[in-house]
């Protein structure tokens, strides 16, 4: 990747600027995560088949989005989404180039970026902009190379699509890392694929189209919009279905029951026994 | 209430006058069954076993153990148009169309949970105790082959749903096979009537679940009871409890009334476990397809110690004459269970040899007074328990926030350091309690007030124990080491048994070596004189 | 192994095994004899006693209510629409679960703790103690015995008459032949042997590459990098919906096909053909023990297997980098057709799955 030395030297200004305010001064660990974090979207662009659908956007909105992103962003990945460097080779963050509007509104919008702190992996938390603020850097980034827009509002919505044949597709194509419920999963090296619960449609779809961190990408070529609706349904059917069995324990599954079996059930007979063997009060 | 005795005596009298009835009421109604908690541990495990029964038979009223592949349309929307086979249709069907169905499905899953934790918490109470010595070896086996039942009962029973997670343990079961050498895939090919997974496994599975299985067990629960019933139960020593007889309630009517209640406490608690707690709910983990499998697989808790040492185990295969051996399937999949079976069958024998002790032995032991075999078994759980977290690794991993391979690597290098650190701490542990154990019996126990000495020296008196509370802590046998002998007798006549004998003396030596012995009288009455002299004659001595 | 010794000093709680040679010291303190239990509230105060026996009763009583309620909720609380279509209501069947569990559970409990809160309240049965007796018979018995013995032994002549003797135990040896014989048509009798059913996948060369569950063809454009496809051969799809064979192809055909940047692929020798522009396709078979793995990770090219965390590196050819699996995970070679679709360049060109003993690669 080549080297923007005024950007550069514009960035670190600002980083140090911004340094006082934040709470967590940028580790190379951090980097390195930034690194994994946007690398997907970084490839999206090389590759020969990104849908090409550039957001329309007004020159206002993109002006705004530009002023966002050189605040928030830009001490890592750069003025115009180039990425950067540091000293050592290490990259701060990867090029934004053609990741497109999806990729900034799933990791903003999810609250991953920016990057609090040092982690093997940027985690969900709780946003630090509005979504008219978003959608105004995705503007901005969609502008500076064709890449996934956000998507269409009518695969997002659940009653639409088709609970059994998402459940089908969710457990062929999602199940291995984020378990049969999306509770989640560990993957290597202090990974893990998030638990789904509670993470809104678009952000679902955004993830897939986007393939953010370790997450493969399943663009619309494979996995089609009215498949990403029935995922999505199913997801949403399976939250918000009751457990008609009583205290779900995490729908954790065996380890979890064996856990209970021992300290609730063996613990409580035990207890019982104790009080069996005694007689009553003495005289 | 003389209606009632009226009753019971027609009864008796009818079957009295066919097969002397009277004959053995009499000699057994009044018969004598100590009391203490941990006795009740195997008892949970029948009882637990008995709601198995009874609700596994309401669950097969509704379930067809079935492979064929149908396309759902029962009352679960979520899976409605998706093929899956019978069995799993049907356990769907149970869940959701069968009022109290999930109840049953619910009770025989936490049913199994606990007659399984029921059975090795029953085991171990048995191991620490010492109540497997003569004359029990034979009950100490038939609880060995009850516990390995009871796993073969379970995972049958796990598997019936065909549902992804039992499907994927299935999977694990056959590759666990196919490394077997020569046979694997004959092996493979006759359990699941060809290709995996074919559509034989569920039918086959299911008599042995529902037949053969519980079978065994029912007629090994007989003999176990009633060699229990014949030889009387061990109890613990104090006054009045010796070796050679049995201090407890009567038959009839406490123990009657407690274990017939507790019959009815533990199904009690096992339903309301199953009306509150949601258990092995497969609607959600969706039918079985060998091609798809979730994050968090794991299996039931009982074989989890099994699946943890797949999982930890390095990669290590090597070629014999062409033909690949899988050490890295085959230790934890096929050998790990006999390297564990064994040596926890032959247990009973294995510590005759060391104390040569070949007497009838009906007081427990308190753990602290054997300390290796109490360190021994301390060991065993560390080992079974590491294991069994290494099968949740996964989990623990997300629980704990920390990488999955630390957890792997903590797992292969604490299976060799923690069980042997385990053991002596044990060990040092059992030894401190039993010196502790030891100065009260000498000394009496501390009273907490410190007394000043007319020369500014503090101490702490002492009360004397009551003649009952120090033989609590002395009605214990002394263990002492053996003594292999001379090698050769007074004529210089080499002992021809004496390489057995030395190999003998050294196990006992490592057994009882050194062990914290009772006082003995002459100690006792040393101590005692030693006490009159300073601060015991502050307290009432009328004990001594 | 010598029996016991009892001390002369009349201690009989020590014991020496082989102890020609120790002296065992004397038992400190004497049995003070059997300590009689206390009595209890109950026994002595006529208020207690009343009281114990109403909450006794009062337990057997709930438990009646209770179960009596358990009815009532079977029939009350339905879990059965009234329309088949709309399926059922799960809040009914959480309804009906927790009524059902409650009350049953309860009432099975109360009538447990009342039948033992009477026998520690109220039943007036002391500690009783029974002797022990030695287990084995007397010298007599044995004898008696095994004199019996004997003399049955003697009648039927099976010590002298060893042409029968040797026969029956031939014979008897025999005989569970049978059953094991028997139970030889659990597998099958004709084809291939188990081994070399495993070597073959339903791939072969010009078998297009299907989408998993909807089964559409995938074009090499439509992959982008980072990507994961899960996938099926296209001759999946002519096998029989009932029958064994397609839940068997689906334990040994699925493939994930993955995109990357073919800077990063290593290659190894002979290898250099089959991918096409940095798709590679993999079974998704474990080579440990045949979990189906597809926990791909697109920033390190790694894929992790749930069920025991074998590791393979699929940007190099699948080798093993952490677990407990020890072969690399096979690989499909892949060609595009004439119309740009994915398609198999063969069958894969080593069993898919775990070891076994009759696999040479």
């Amino acid at each position: 990747m080549p080297r923007s030395l005024p950007g550069r030297s514009r960035g670190s200004r600002i980083g140090r600027l911004l340094s006082t305010r934040r709470r967590h001064p940028l580790a190379a660990i951090a980097v390195l995560v930034a690194v994994l974090f946007t690398a997907g979207g970084a490839y999206a662009a090389l590759a020969p088949t990104t849908s090409q659908n550039v957001q329309a956007a007004s020159s206002t909105q993109i002006e705004e989005g530009r002023q966002l992103f050189a605040i928030g962003c830009s001490s890592c990945h750069g003025l115009n989404g180039e990425g950067q460097i540091n000293d050592n080779g290490d990259v701060l963050g990867p090029s934004l180039i053609g990741v497109g509007a999806a990729s900034v509104d799933f990791q903003v919008g999810t609250g991953r970026m920016p990057l609090a702190a040092p982690a093997a992996q940027a985690e969900r938390k709780p946003v630090s902009y509005t979504q008219d603020q978003i959608d105004a850097m995705a503007a901005f980034v969609a502008n500076l190379a064709p890449g996934p827009a956000e998507p269409d509002e009518q695969y997002l919505d659940p009653s639409q699509g088709n609970v059994a044949r998402g459940g089908e597709l969710f457990r062929t194509n999602c199940s291995q890392c984020h378990n049969t419920t999306g509770q989640g999963g560990a993957l290597t090296m202090g990974q893990f694929a998030p638990n789904l619960t509670g993470v809104e449609p678009k952000h679902i779809y955004e993830a897939m189209l986007t393939g953010p961190q370790a997450m493969p990408v399943f663009n619309d070529q494979t996995v089609t919009p009215e498949d990403k609706r029935d995922i999505i349904a199913f997801l949403d059917s399976v939250q918000n279905e009751p457990d008609p069995g009583g205290l779900a324990i995490g729908r954790a599954g065996p380890v979890a029951e064996g856990l209970w079996a021992w300290l609730v059930g063996i613990g409580l007979l035990i207890g019982m026994a104790t009080w069996i063997v005694t007689r009553s009060s003495k005289a | 209430m003389s209606a009632i005795v009226n009753g019971a005596g027609k009864v008796v009298d009818f079957v009295d006058q066919r097969i002397t009835a009277s004959n053995w009421l009499k000699r057994n109604i009044r018969k004598v069954f100590p009391d203490h908690w941990s006795f009740l541990l195997g008892e949970i495990a029948l009882f637990s076993f008995i709601l198995i029964l009874l609700s596994g038979v309401f669950l097969t009223l509704w379930f067809k153990p079935s492979m064929a592949h149908i396309v759902y349309e029962g009352a679960y929307l979520p899976m409605r148009g998706v093929g899956m086979s019978e069995a799993y249709a049907t356990t769907l069907d149970l869940s959701f169309e069968v009022r109290g169905g999930l109840l049953m499905r619910q009770v025989h899953h936490w049913g199994a949970l606990i007659f399984l934790a029921a059975m090795s918490a029953h085991m171990l109470r048995v191991f620490f105790t010492g109540a497997f010595r003569k004359p029990r070896e034979i009950n100490w086996l038939i609880g060995v082959v009850l516990l390995v039942l009871g796993v073969a009962a379970g995972f049958t029973g796990y598997s019936l749903p065909d549902d992804l997670l039992s499907g994927t343990g299935l999977r694990i079961i056959e590759g666990g096979m196919l490394a077997i050498p020569i046979v694997g895939t004959y092996m493979s090919s006759f359990l699941f009537g060809g290709e995996y997974p074919g559509d034989d496994i569920i039918a086959r599975l299911y008599p042995m679940h529902i037949l053969l299985i519980p079978g065994l067990i029912l007629a090994l629960v007989t003999a176990h009871l009633m060699i229990l019933w014949y030889q009387k139960h061990t109890h613990w020593g104090g006054p009045g409890k010796t070796n050679t007889n049995v201090a407890g309630a009567p038959f009839f009517p406490i123990y009657v009334a407690k274990a017939g209640g507790f019959q009815f406490i533990v199904m009690g608690v096992i339903v309301l476990l199953a009306a509150t707690i949601q258990i092995n709910p497969v609607w959600l983990w969706g039918p079985y397809d060998p091609s798809v499998v979730s994050a968090g697989t794991q299996p039931d808790w009982y074989v989890g110690f099994l699946d943890g040492a797949l999982r930890v185990m390095p990669p290590w295969e090597f070629y014999v004459f062409g033909h690949p051996v899988t050490m890295s399937v085959l230790i934890p999949a096929i050998l790990l269970p006999g390297i564990i079976l064994t040596p926890l069958a032959l247990y009973p024998w294995l510590e005759q040899k060391a104390t040569g002790d070949t007497r009838e032995h009906h007081l427990l032991d308190r753990p602290r007074n054997v300390p290796v075999r109490t360190g021994i078994g301390v060991a065993f759980i560390v080992f079974y328990i590491l294991l069994w977290i290494a099968g949740g690794n996964d989990f623990f991993a997300t629980i704990l926030e920390i990488p999955v391979n630390w957890i792997t690597w903590f797992i292969r290098i604490g299976i060799f350091v923690l069980p042997p650190l385990a053991f002596w701490m044990t060990k040092r542990i059992c030894l401190g309690l039993q010196r502790r154990d030891r100065d009260k019996v000498m000394h009496g126990r501390e009273t907490g007030i410190v007394m000043v000495s007319p020369d500014g020296e503090f101490s702490e008196l002492h009360a004397p124990l009551s003649q009952a509370a120090a033989y609590q802590l002395t009605w214990h046998e002394r263990q002492l080491p053996s003594d292999p002998g001379p090698a050769t007798d007074a004529n210089g006549i080499p002992n021809p048994n004496y390489r057995s004998k030395r190999a003998q003396a050294r196990l006992s030596r490592f057994y009882f070596g050194d062990v914290v012995q009772k006082p003995t009288r002459e100690e006792l009455e040393a101590a005692h004189h030693d006490g009159h002299d300073d601060t015991h004659r502050e307290l009432p001595s009328g004990q001594h | 192994m010598s029996a016991h010794n009892v001390n002369p000093s009349g201690d009989e709680h020590a014991v020496v095994p082989h102890g020609e040679h120790a002296v065992v010291p004397a038992d400190p303190i004497a049995d003070p004899g059997l300590h009689h239990e206390e009595l209890r509230l109950t026994d002595v105060d006529k208020k207690a006693e009343r009281r114990a026996e109403r909450q006794v009763a009062g337990m057997f009583a709930l438990a009646s209510v209770l179960t009596v309620a358990f009815i009532v909720f079977y029939v009350v609380v339905g879990i059965h629409p009234d329309d088949p279509e709309h399926g059922v209501n799960i809040g009914d069947v959480q309804v009906s679960n927790l009524t059902l569990g409650l009350t049953l559970g309860l009432a099975l409990f109360l009538v447990g703790a009342g039948a033992v809160q009477w026998a520690r309240s109220l039943m007036t049965s002391p500690e009783v103690v029974a002797e022990r007796h030695e287990l084995r018979g007397d010298d007599e018995t044995r004898a008696a015995a095994l004199a019996d013995f004997d003399t049955g032994t003697e009648e039927t002549g099976f010590g002298r008459r060893k042409l029968i003797r040797n026969s029956l135990l031939g014979a008897l040896a025999l005989l569970p032949l049978p059953a094991v014989i028997l139970l030889r048509d659990l597998g099958p009798n004709t084809g291939p042997t188990p081994a070399q059913r495993k070597e073959h996948t339903i791939w072969a060369e010009g078998v297009r590459v299907l989408t998993d569950v909807t089964f559409r063809p995938i074009r090499a454009a439509d992959l982008e990098i980072g990507q994961l496809v899960n996938a099926m051969p296209a001759t999946f799809e002519d096998l029989p919906d009932h029958g064994p064979e397609r839940i068997n192809e689906r334990a040994k055909s699925p493939v994930m096909l993955v995109r990357m940047l073919p800077q990063d692929i290593h290659v190894e020798p002979g290898r250099e053909n089959w991918g096409v522009d940095g798709i590679l396709a993999y079974s998704k078979i474990c080579t440990h023990v045949g979990c189906p793995i597809s926990l791909y990770e697109q920033t390190t090219h790694h894929m992790l297997c749930p069920c025991h965390q074998s590791t393979f590196d699929l940007s190099d050819n699948g080798k093993v980098i952490f677990g407990p699996a020890t072969r690399s995970l096979p690989q499909l070679p892949i060609a595009v057709d004439s119309e740009g679709y994915l398609i198999a360049q063969s069958d894969f060109t080593e069993p898919v799955g775990p070891s076994y003993w009759e696999r040479t690669r």
